[in-house]
């Protein structure tokens, strides 16, 4: 059993794939001989070939639109924006096409394809490299959004992701791709998706997140432990369409919820976990429901990043005002 | 200064607008039944085309794209694929469709704003119709490249039209194209308008068939109203695209007779004796002049094939006409492999207020 990162998990789960279906290919720009810019892809074209792992040139609507082609004619495209900076091109086709075509064709046709960015802010990366702008694409019928926060996740999310018949857009949080090693198994096993993931259990509050934004909430939830609050910390992991019902058996426990999420908060799917929450379990909530999350502001250069990003003091900050009277 | 690359663009008529023969003939134009399976298709195509304009002007269609005076370019495409081919129309190209087996009575579905017109119970690898411009181009290159992977013999075309040649994803798509040496066939069917902008405001390059050149590809200009014409460059194009020699850009030059949909009024933007001029260019008659010249066609035959096109449209409307609604979670059923826990409820909204909305 190997010990590998949140970035090799994504490479084993497409060497799987790959070695698996022969429908599955992969393409975007770098990814070929360079092997990505993350190594995300690394040793793929090696060890399957030009053809099954594509350098394209450097278009973005191009990458989404010749896999929505690909996918609708068979293949299992899995293609990479290289920073979700750049993903904003693809969102004509995603919207228009991707997201439509099963049902605009009652069925006839449907694009099983994955569309595979990484995302967020904390590595000191330049200007358009750092946005977490997962809401726009949730906000798209048709169209799924996965965010792995761990390696054994990032594998089997991953596995499901290609697996599924439908468009999926797969957010990785590149801040920790590196941060942390795992067990995973090699194995071809697919984790679920449509749930939620519960990485904390506790009775006091509730607080969820996902992407890297789980390593600073499970810290907070540490800190709080000493002081006394039992937070439970669930991961949403798709965040689209999203797992309300295990949201809701927290909170019914928990009577408090909290949202983190990098991403500025006006429209987040932050917005969207609070209605939900709010419209089916508010008898359940003995406080108002706190958003913790990126300000309404323009991602700043990096000297300031971290300053945008939630810290686990704020996440402290956030949980104690639901225990204010 | 010395030249390091230089460009040119041929130029294909086969028939003139009297239709007197000015260039040699293709192969497929020496068997007169040929002819005839596009000529009739061609008065098939427009007598529906008439008559879907009426049903949206007695309420009984919403907008509609008219495909008047792309009858040529249409079919000429649509004759030159085989059936294993996959097209990628943009919202007209009914004349192509009808060739691949799309039924009447789906394009009618689909403008009376009903999806199951765009469940083609024929051509099943052929995309629906494509509303955002030139978006398309991409999805042909993406199945050219499937089936160059897979090894099959098989082609993709795209058609657009002039404005569609604005749009990036054009561009992307013949880059794409060029440099993977995909199996696939732009088409332009420049037709001079984008709903109220003229080409001259469109592009500044004497034809459209060179925007193939910045890509590398060859790029052809062909008289739009010449059936014969287009289809020979087009199965000379998927020739050379099957055997593996890569992609082309044809252009076709049309014009536009109707407006751009029902819903425009081209009026107030064009000029009269501009489209009393283009009329004398359409693309039937010409078609129609040199049938009847070789003997293959006489005035009784035009008369009982319109007749029989008028029948068979007649038929397309009334199966239209008859096709019972669809439920209201058929919204639902196709938006994934399996309707997601979280929009149960909404479907089950959707039965609960049936009906509710609107006028009613």
């Amino acid at each position: 059993m190997a010990q590998i990162t949140l970035i090799e998990g994504v490479t084993m789960a497409l060497a799987w794939e790959m070695e698996h279906d022969d429908r599955v290919v992969v393409l975007g720009e770098d990814v070929g001989v360079n092997g990505g810019v993350f190594r995300a892809t690394a040793g793929l074209q090696q060890r399957f070939g030009p053809k099954r792992v594509m350098d394209t040139p450097l278009a973005e609507s191009m990458i989404a639109g010749m896999s929505i082609g690909m996918a609708s004619q068979g293949m299992r495209p899995v293609c990479e924006i290289q920073f979700m900076g750049f993903i904003y091109p693809t969102v004509d086709q995603m919207v228009n096409h991707a997201g439509r075509l099963r049902n605009r064709t009652r069925g006839r046709m449907h694009v099983p394809m994955v569309l595979r960015a990484p995302f967020g802010g904390g590595i000191h990366a330049p200007e358009h490299h750092s946005e977490s702008t997962e809401a726009m694409f949730a906000h798209m019928p048709g169209v799924r959004v996965v965010i792995p926060s761990s390696p054994r996740r990032a594998y089997g999310l991953l596995l499901a992701a290609i697996r599924d018949p439908d468009p999926v857009v797969f957010l990785e949080p590149k801040r920790i791709y590196r941060l942390q090693k795992q067990e995973v198994i090699d194995n071809g096993e697919a984790l679920p998706l449509d749930t939620c993931y519960i990485l904390r259990e506790g009775e006091d509050v509730t607080i969820v997140t996902w992407g890297a934004m789980t390593f600073e909430t499970l810290k907070a939830a540490a800190e709080l432990e000493k002081e006394g609050i039992a937070a439970e910390v669930i991961d949403l992991a798709t965040i689209s369409p999203m797992d309300l019902d295990t949201i809701l058996e927290s909170v019914e426990k928990t009577g408090r919820l909290v949202i983190v999420h990098e991403a500025a908060r006006n429209c987040g799917v932050g917005a969207e976990v609070a209605a939900g929450v709010a419209e089916k379990g508010i008898w359940d909530l003995k406080a108002p429901i706190v958003r913790v999350t990126g300000y309404d502001t323009v991602m700043p250069l990096f000297k300031l990043e971290y300053e945008y990003l939630p810290s686990v003091a704020r996440i402290i900050d956030g949980v104690k005002k639901t225990f204010e009277d | 200064m010395k030249t390091i690359a230089e460009f040119r663009i041929p130029y294909r008529q086969v028939l003139d607008p009297d239709g007197s023969v000015v260039a040699d003939l293709p192969a497929f134009a020496s068997d007169p039944e040929e002819l005839l399976r596009v000529y009739r298709l061609m008065v098939l195509t427009r007598t529906f085309d008439t008559k879907a304009i009426n049903l949206q002007r007695t309420g009984k269609l919403g907008t509609y794209a008219s495909s008047l005076g792309h009858e040529a370019a249409h079919v000429g495409v649509g004759a030159a694929m085989r059936p294993e081919d996959c097209f990628a129309p943009m919202y007209r190209e009914y004349g192509a469709q009808f060739w691949r087996g799309v039924k009447m009575e789906e394009v009618l579905l689909y403008w009376g704003g009903d999806e199951r017109g765009n469940r083609f119970e024929g051509p099943q690898h052929d995309f629906p119709w494509c509303v955002p411009i030139a978006t398309q181009c991409l999805h042909a290159a993406g199945a050219a490249m499937a089936y160059k992977l897979r090894g099959e013999p098989r082609c993709a075309v795209s058609v657009i039209g002039d404005g569609g040649t604005s749009q990036g994803d054009f561009y992307e798509a013949l880059n794409l194209a060029a440099v993977r040496d995909l199996p696939v066939v732009f088409v332009v069917v420049n037709n001079k308008w984008a709903i109220s902008v003229p080409l001259w405001m469109q592009t500044a390059t004497q034809t459209l068939a060179q925007k193939a050149v910045a890509a590398g590809m060859p790029g052809i200009q062909v008289d739009g109203n010449d059936v014969i014409a287009v289809r020979q460059t087009m199965e000379e194009a998927l020739d050379r695209a099957r055997k593996g020699d890569g992609p082309t850009l044809v252009e076709a030059v049309t014009y536009r007779l109707s407006d751009h949909t029902t819903a425009d009024d081209a009026s107030r933007y064009r000029e009269k004796d501009e489209v009393e001029d283009a009329w004398k260019l359409e693309p039937l008659v010409r078609i129609r002049r040199y049938l009847e010249q070789t003997g293959a066609w006489s005035e009784a035959d035009e008369t009982a094939l319109k007749a029989d096109c008028t029948r068979q449209v007649d038929a397309a409307v009334a199966a239209y006409l008859d096709t019972a609604p669809q439920p209201v979670e058929s919204m639902f059923d196709s938006m994934f492999a399996t309707l997601p826990e979280s929009m149960v409820e909404q479907r089950e909204t959707a039965r609960r207020f049936v009906n509710s909305g609107g006028h009613h």
